[in-house]
């Protein structure tokens, strides 16, 4: 079933914003649309450094040397992207993945490839702006394990998961960041039936997927088509027909978010807006958590795209 | 002092009581904490859970006799006034959730607010009026009663539905009275495509632009029964002049039943 939330402040910069804690009560209160895993796609205001969330393992790991293992590879993604010309300013660590800020000039892509070709290794997000953060269990686990309570930024995207079409685990989690496009990330409540071609397609123009999870192409496939010189409004049009299943997403670029519904109008979206903030859930009660008061809200139609930027 | 006598003396805790899998445990004690004036009650139901606020109008309605309820806050919540069957007046001032004032028959029912998907999904007998607009499958298998909604209606209105009016004054999504059954639609503006689809019957009017038709759903004939239906309707509502509506039925090019028991027709064959 799934439950998907968004939330972007069109005015103000990204302190005065506190989007980790207002996502987190969003997510929570549809807890009861998938309990799986929670995931997150948070935009911090304008940073001088590049972010770059690192997944080391997974939760069902079975190596009896993990610990050894997530040092290993700590050290080697932190050599590996020094190699490829980052200068790295700050790394943190949490449970199964690694945080590392750092400077970089050039295609970013070969940052992402550095860190990748150490074994086990994904990863999660990379960007100016955008941070990915997914792990198993409900909005406050995360949010408590990551400090996502004090997160403050501009706009931002999550995800219960009620897994359907894949295993419970971080790399099948929402939200998925296009690699190797910065900033751009995907939360999906749906199936998608075409997700083999269009992952065949994908791949042979030169992506990677980690995961088996349908949604993971959405990503790939609009940041694609908006390298080519498409807008965001323009590739999610052409998502409409070329994608096939029953879907609803919402897509975040660093400074654009946007909403897909399939045209069936299969699955749910409730929408809020006004001239700061605009919000919008698989249920109203989600919107209610940041918007405590009797608002308008209504359900966007079948077929229907819709960006707001800020 | 027995369990149940500590926990009353107690008084009701503050969050519900979680299981192990961390769902809600059932606390199905009434608070009776509504106002009661004059045999109309009150309900502040801004702390309270949707199980409680579910029992106290149960409570209100079958217990204390009372015929007109308001609810206020009810803060989008799903599944509220649900399975009330008796003849009782109930006032939303706010918006529901999903399922909102399913498996109703007798309540007259208003909300100020917006409702979301299901709305009175399967109702018998009743009315429910909604002064903004309101999800997909908006009286979905419904029997009886009327549901008006001021607003806009999603997609999927009337799927399934065996009878009753469904009224709007806005627009309606894709696929409006989908395998509908039986009952009636009248909406006031424009439709979305697949209206009507693999309809059995029943009647659906459309005052503004259709999309596209579904299968096997046709234009209608207008009658004189038509106009005094809908403006007995608008009438009651209280929602002005009707406007020039079309009329689509099903073209029942999908009939293909015999009335032959199994049995039978193995003898024709």
């Amino acid at each position: 079933m799934c439950g998907i939330a968004g939330i972007i402040y069109r005015n103000g910069s990204g302190d005065e914003h506190q989007v980790g804690r207002d996502m987190t009560a969003m997510l929570q209160a549809m807890k009861h649309r998938g309990p799986d895993s929670t995931g997150y796609a948070l935009y911090r205001g304008d940073e001088d450094t590049f972010v770059m969330h690192v997944k080391l393992s997974e939760p069902n790991d079975r190596d009896p040397d993990i610990d050894q293992r997530m040092a290993r590879q700590r050290a080697e993604v932190e050599q590996r992207i020094k190699a490829a010309g980052a200068k790295v300013h700050d790394i943190s660590e949490q449970e199964r993945t690694m945080t590392v800020h750092f400077d970089f000039d050039g295609d970013l892509k070969a940052v992402a490839d550095a860190a990748e070709r150490v074994r086990h290794t994904e990863v999660l997000s990379l960007g100016r702006h955008l941070e990915i953060i997914k792990d198993l269990g409900d909005a406050e686990t995360v949010s408590e394990e990551y400090g996502l309570g004090k997160f403050t930024g501009t706009h931002a995207i999550g995800h219960a998961r009620m897994a359907t079409e894949s295993d419970v685990d971080i790399a099948n989690a929402h939200p998925y960041w296009a690699y190797p496009f910065p900033d751009v990330a995907v939360v999906h409540n749906g199936q998608l039936t075409n997700f083999h071609d269009w992952r065949r397609r994908l791949t042979r123009a030169g992506h990677r997927f980690q995961s088996e999870c349908d949604s993971e192409i959405i990503a790939v496939y609009l940041a694609e088509k908006m390298s080519q010189g498409k807008s965001l409004q323009e590739a999610m049009t052409d998502s409409l027909t070329e994608l096939d299943g029953v879907f609803t997403y919402i897509c975040v670029t660093e400074d654009e978010l946007g909403v897909a519904k399939d045209m069936l109008g299969a699955k749910p979206l409730v929408l809020y807006e006004d001239d700061d903030v605009v919000a919008l859930a698989s249920e109203e009660i989600a919107i209610r958590q940041v918007l405590d008061r009797e608002i308008e809200t209504h359900d966007p139609y079948e077929g229907e795209v819709k960006v707001w930027s800020r | 002092m027995s369990i149940e006598d500590q926990v009353a003396e107690a008084g009701a805790p503050e969050q519900p009581k979680m299981d192990e899998r961390g769902l809600v445990e059932l606390d199905d004690r009434v608070p009776k904490q509504a106002k009661i004036e004059n045999g109309r009650a009150t309900i502040e139901a801004q702390d309270m859970t949707t199980r409680k606020i579910n029992a106290e109008i149960k409570w209100l309605v079958y217990e204390e006799g009372v015929k007109e309820i308001t609810v206020l806050n009810p803060r989008a919540r799903h599944s509220l006034g649900v399975a009330i069957l008796a003849r009782c007046k109930l006032r939303f001032e706010g918006s529901l959730g999903y399922f909102g004032c399913g498996l109703i028959d007798g309540p007259e029912v208003e909300i100020t607010g917006r409702v979301g998907w299901s709305v009175a999904e399967n109702m018998m007998s009743g009315t429910v009026v909604v002064e903004g607009n309101a999800g997909s499958l908006a009286g979905a298998a419904m029997r009886g009663g009327d549901l008006v909604v001021k607003g806009d209606l999603g997609a999927r209105t009337g799927i399934d539905q065996k009878g009753g009016t469904i009224i709007t004054l806005g627009n309606a999504a894709s696929m409006t009275g989908f395998m509908m059954q039986r009952g009636r639609q009248i909406i006031c503006g424009d439709v979305g495509p697949g209206l009507g689809d693999s309809m059995y019957d029943g009647t659906i009017y459309v005052g503004g632009e259709v999309a596209a038709l579904g299968i096997d759903c046709v234009p209608g004939e207008w009658t004189d029964a038509d106009t005094e239906l809908i403006e007995r309707k608008f009438e009651i509502y209280g929602l002005g002049n009707p406007p020039e509506l079309k009329k689509f039925v099903c073209g029942k090019k999908l009939y293909n039943y015999d009335s032959l028991e199994p049995s039978e027709r193995k003898l024709v064959l």
